[in-house]
């Protein structure tokens, strides 16, 4: 379609910005001391959970993720899909290497 | 029922609708150079690929000439083995990554994508001059590897041997096609946003042509897999200069692991080349059978589709490499069913064709064509596909006949059936369809006298790649080296007529062949710089032919 | 197709100075930047993804000397940079705030600090690369064909700086390198030789990852300090901010790259507590 039907957005308000800040600096630190425990098998899933929390922080909020199109979020979610295809299929031939047939 | 003879044309049939206000198009309207190096226009920009990339795919047809003269003998005699590898190198590099990954996305996608959705021009058309511009240096770059000595490695850049003992510029050309990489992903970028943002009012996704459908599929694959081989390459090139072993295995690296980064991207790649030719091929069935799409919904989504599940199956180039049995066979699987969208599609077509009314112009030849060879080499891919004929079919000329019958039998013949049927829209001129049709034939015949035997070839046990070769597969290889020769012929025949025809040739109305999209029905041959006179408002369905229209032709 | 039944006007209308010639209203044309922008974000995450791929395949082989070699990368710099990347996200983000207010002056302001803080963040990298390459944990060879990495070396390196820390003294001496056994030595045994080889793939990956990191940060300090001259110069507003708002999503996107590289290059031997 020629026209779109959200316009530019209004700026959201300063305080979200900061409280967003605050719980970025909050998981940062939660993220080392998770690093410093060990979790066995689920130290890395825990760490990439973290980290996808912060992401999804920036994404929603910093990058205005909140009020960005559907298209936009088809954009984000598309990245990760095939991300996550490109790593786990991958992998899926090493790990799968030593099985018994 | 129409006679089909060299001289039978459709392009007198048709009125011209879109009345010519003057004679000043995208062509005339400014003769300066610099207007067509910094050219901002989508359709000049197009014309400057189609020069370039036409360039390209004489060299790489020349070094396709050396390999075949070569293969006439048994033995060695005309290039050493060494120049025989950068032959088969630089000839796989240029027709993959300069001629066939471009050419119909940046020749015709440029050119008609604004036109058939009714806008003025790409969402970023400045992006769009960067994006030509980065395939020219990239193009400049891959030449300076060639004269500087050539890459020896294969195109597919195996390691460790292009990684640790490969003598030859490896770097360079990896140089070279990380740049035109990121032409290709800048131009997917535009479309994509372009088909998303641009449209015309009333053009709801399901009244888009499938020619823009099939190039909005390439977009999302040029987007998401090319920047695996640009990393990749970097990756290459990193331990080529630190001699650290990322991929090799004396140093703790895996090879293996290159192959999985780079057949992400180059088995996709293969359906960057595709998908446009099927677009095309929709396109022209549909208007040379005066009818509607069968099945337009259905050849939407499989273009999707075919997008989406090539990104799923690239190790089934790794079967023979010793990946997991259990990896081997869920990829086996994957590749079965990405045959399915190609399947449905030629069915589609069948259909489409059946109670038409059919003329055999050129476009249509070349739509035959393709359809005949693309279905023999998709077939051939299900013999590669399962996984105990690919033990003895892989890295034979089986592979070789199979992927040139989908590249050149069915990527280049819609190229060609594009260009064929679109050249009236894009020069305003008409082409001889005497020397169109003849050369149309004699590509084909060509084209199956050179690659059928190569399937015989594979199955024979010849292997790929070598210069040399028992002599009791001469015979085939003579055959194959002839058919090569008429091939030569039929792919330069259209060099002479089409420009002849850019020159001197009969004047084109603004729809010759009584196409239905707004390219034919809203613009002029060729069109003015801005497109449309005025913003076409889309109420109906693309092919909308009535069962009347059909009555039209036959009076 | 009688598509010319209907048509719209389009000329005539009065055009806006920051709309250009081919979108129809100023909406289009900053919907459209914005698509463009995250469209090439993603293909960002697929060219970072193939080195997250070559990471995760060897992290999975070679599991162990990964967690070891990891360990010799120093947190308190790396949780430092993490804290500094989150900062210039906060005041990028401000920046584009201001963009859409209409502040001019504090556009190119945050912008501009935005940048310092990218700076000090190279500037903590630079730290740690230079104390790599002392302790000769740089992947490669130089042009005479002499080895940077020496993961022995390394080692014996952290052990004396350990030795150090217990004896409460910053300082420590590096050892000498006659007294380092080489990486290939046979008496190493083949473990110990494929030991170094699996580290410096870990290191090689490191800097591979946090190279094309920095690039990226080297490029976006260009493009932010090209739109903070325009912010400074007026040329945005509430109704035409899209390149404030583009670069902001193309930092944001290296800030999220820096939030996955931290924990997966620095934290992975944490907890082996050494």
């Amino acid at each position: 379609m020629a026209t779109t039907e959200h316009s530019t957005h209004q700026p959201a308000p300063l305080s979200l910005y900061l409280a967003t800040f605050g719980m970025l600096m909050f998981l940062t630190i939660v993220t080392i001391l998770a690093g410093f425990h060990n979790f066995g098998m689920w130290s890395t899933p825990i760490a990439l959970g973290i980290a996808a929390v912060k992401a999804a922080l920036v994404i929603v909020i910093f990058m205005h993720g909140y009020s960005s199109s559907s298209l936009t979020w088809v954009i984000i979610l598309a990245s990760m899909f095939f991300l996550t295809i490109m790593l786990g299929l991958m992998l899926s031939d090493y790990v799968s290497r030593g099985w018994a047939m | 029922m129409a006679t089909v003879s060299l001289q039978s044309k459709t392009f007198d049939k048709f009125p011209d609708v879109v009345g010519r206000q003057d004679d000043t198009n995208y062509l005339n309207h400014d003769h300066s150079i610099t207007s067509w190096l910094f050219t901002l226009d989508h359709k000049r920009i197009g014309l400057l690929y189609l020069v370039t990339i036409t360039l390209m795919f004489l060299l790489g047809g020349a070094l396709a000439g050396a390999i075949r003269l070569e293969l006439l003998t048994p033995k060695g005699d005309f290039l050493t083995a060494d120049t025989y590898n950068k032959a088969f190198t630089a000839h796989g590099i240029i027709m993959l990554f300069f001629f066939l990954i471009p050419s119909i996305p940046a020749v015709l996608g440029n050119f008609l994508v604004p036109l058939m959705i009714g806008a003025k021009d790409v969402a970023f058309p400045r992006l769009n001059l960067l994006s030509f511009y980065l395939y020219f240096a990239g193009s400049v770059i891959a030449l300076t590897a060639l004269l500087l000595g050539g890459v020896d490695t294969g195109w597919t850049f195996y390691t460790p041997f292009s990684s640790t003992y490969s003598n030859s510029y490896v770097i360079v050309m990896a140089v070279g096609l990380f740049v035109v990489g990121f032409s290709s992903i800048l131009t997917g970028l535009n479309f994509i946003i372009t088909v998303h943002r641009m449209r015309c009012p009333g053009l709801t996704w399901f009244r888009l042509p499938l020619f823009i459908w099939s190039i909005y599929a390439t977009s999302v694959v040029q987007l998401l897999g090319t920047p695996v081989i640009a990393v990749t390459l970097g990756l290459l090139g990193v331990e080529r200069t630190l001699g650290v072993g990322i991929f090799d295995p004396r140093l703790g690296g895996d090879p293996i692991l290159f192959q999985h980064l780079f057949w992400f991207y180059s088995h996709p790649a293969v359906y960057i080349m595709i998908l446009p030719s099927l677009g095309v091929t929709s396109e022209v069935i549909a208007t040379f059978s005066r009818k509607n799409v069968f099945g337009y919904h259905i050849i939407a989504f499989s273009s999707i589709a075919i997008a989406v599940f090539g990104f799923i199956v690239w190790a089934h180039h790794m079967f023979t490499t010793g990946i997991s049995p259990y990896a081997a066979m869920v990829f086996s699987l994957l590749t079965f069913s990405v045959a399915i969208p190609s399947g449905i599609k030629v069915f589609s077509w069948l259909a489409t064709m059946y109670g038409g009314s059919i003329s055999f112009d050129t476009p249509m030849i070349y739509a035959f064509g393709f359809l005949g060879l693309f279905t023999i080499g998709g077939l051939t891919g299900l013999f590669l596909s399962t996984l105990g004929t690919d033990i003895h079919l892989h890295d034979t000329y089986f592979i070789v006949a199979h992927f040139h019958y989908i590249m050149v039998g069915g990527a280049i013949m819609g190229y060609m059936a594009g260009i064929h049927y679109w050249w009236p829209k894009i020069t305003g001129k008409m082409y001889s369809e005497f020397w169109g049709k003849l050369s149309a034939g004699i590509t084909f015949i060509g084209f199956n006298f050179t690659f059928f035997p190569q399937f015989i070839l594979g199955y024979l046990g010849m292997p790929r790649r070598y210069y040399e070769y028992p002599d009791e597969f001469q015979v085939l290889n003579v055959f194959s080296t002839a058919g090569a020769s008429i091939l030569a012929i039929g792919y330069s025949m259209p060099l002479f007529y089409m420009t002849y025809s850019f020159f001197f040739g009969e004047k084109a109305n603004s729809n010759p062949y009584g196409g239905s999209t707004l390219e034919w029905t809203n613009t002029t041959s060729p069109p003015s710089p801005h497109n449309f006179e005025q913003t076409p408002v889309v109420t109906e369905e693309p092919y909308h032919y009535h069962g009347k229209e059909a009555a039209v032709v036959s009076h | 197709m009688s598509a010319t039944n209907e048509t719209v006007q389009d000329h005539g209308q009065h055009h806006h100075k920051d709309l250009a010639h081919h979108f129809d209203t100023l909406e289009q044309q900053h919907d459209a930047n914005t698509l463009g922008m995250w469209a090439f974000l993603l293909t960002e995450v697929l060219f970072f993804g193939g080195l997250f791929a070559a990471y995760t395949i060897y992290r999975y082989k070679y599991s162990a000397m990964f967690e070891e070699a990891s360990n010799h990368l120093d947190i308190t710099l790396g949780a430092t940079n993490t804290v500094i990347l989150i900062l210039s996200s906060l005041t990028m983000a401000l920046a584009v705030r201001c963009s859409q207010t209409g502040n001019s002056l504090w556009t190119g302001r945050w912008l501009l600090i935005t940048i310092a803080f990218g700076l000090m963040f190279l500037g903590v990298k630079y730290v740690e690369w230079k104390h790599d390459y002392h302790i000769h944990l740089m992947p490669g060879k130089d042009w005479s064909g002499k080895d940077y990495w020496h993961w022995q070396y390394a080692k014996k390196a952290k052990d004396m700086e350990t030795e150090a820390h217990k004896k409460g003294s910053a300082e420590h001496a590096l050892p000498d390198r006659k007294d380092v056994l080489a990486d290939n030595d046979p008496s190493l045994g083949v473990r110990g030789i494929q030991e170094s080889q699996q580290a410096r793939l870990f290191f090689l990956l490191y800097f591979c990852m946090t190279s094309l990191h920095a690039l990226h940060m080297l490029v976006g300090f260009v493009l932010i300090g090209i739109i903070a001259y325009f912010a400074y110069q007026g040329a945005y507003s509430p109704e035409y901010y899209s390149p404030v708002e583009n670069i902001g999503l193309y930092w944001h996107f290296v800030d999220i790259v820096w939030i996955f590289l931290f924990p997966l290059l620095y934290l992975l031997g944490a907890h082996m507590g050494h």
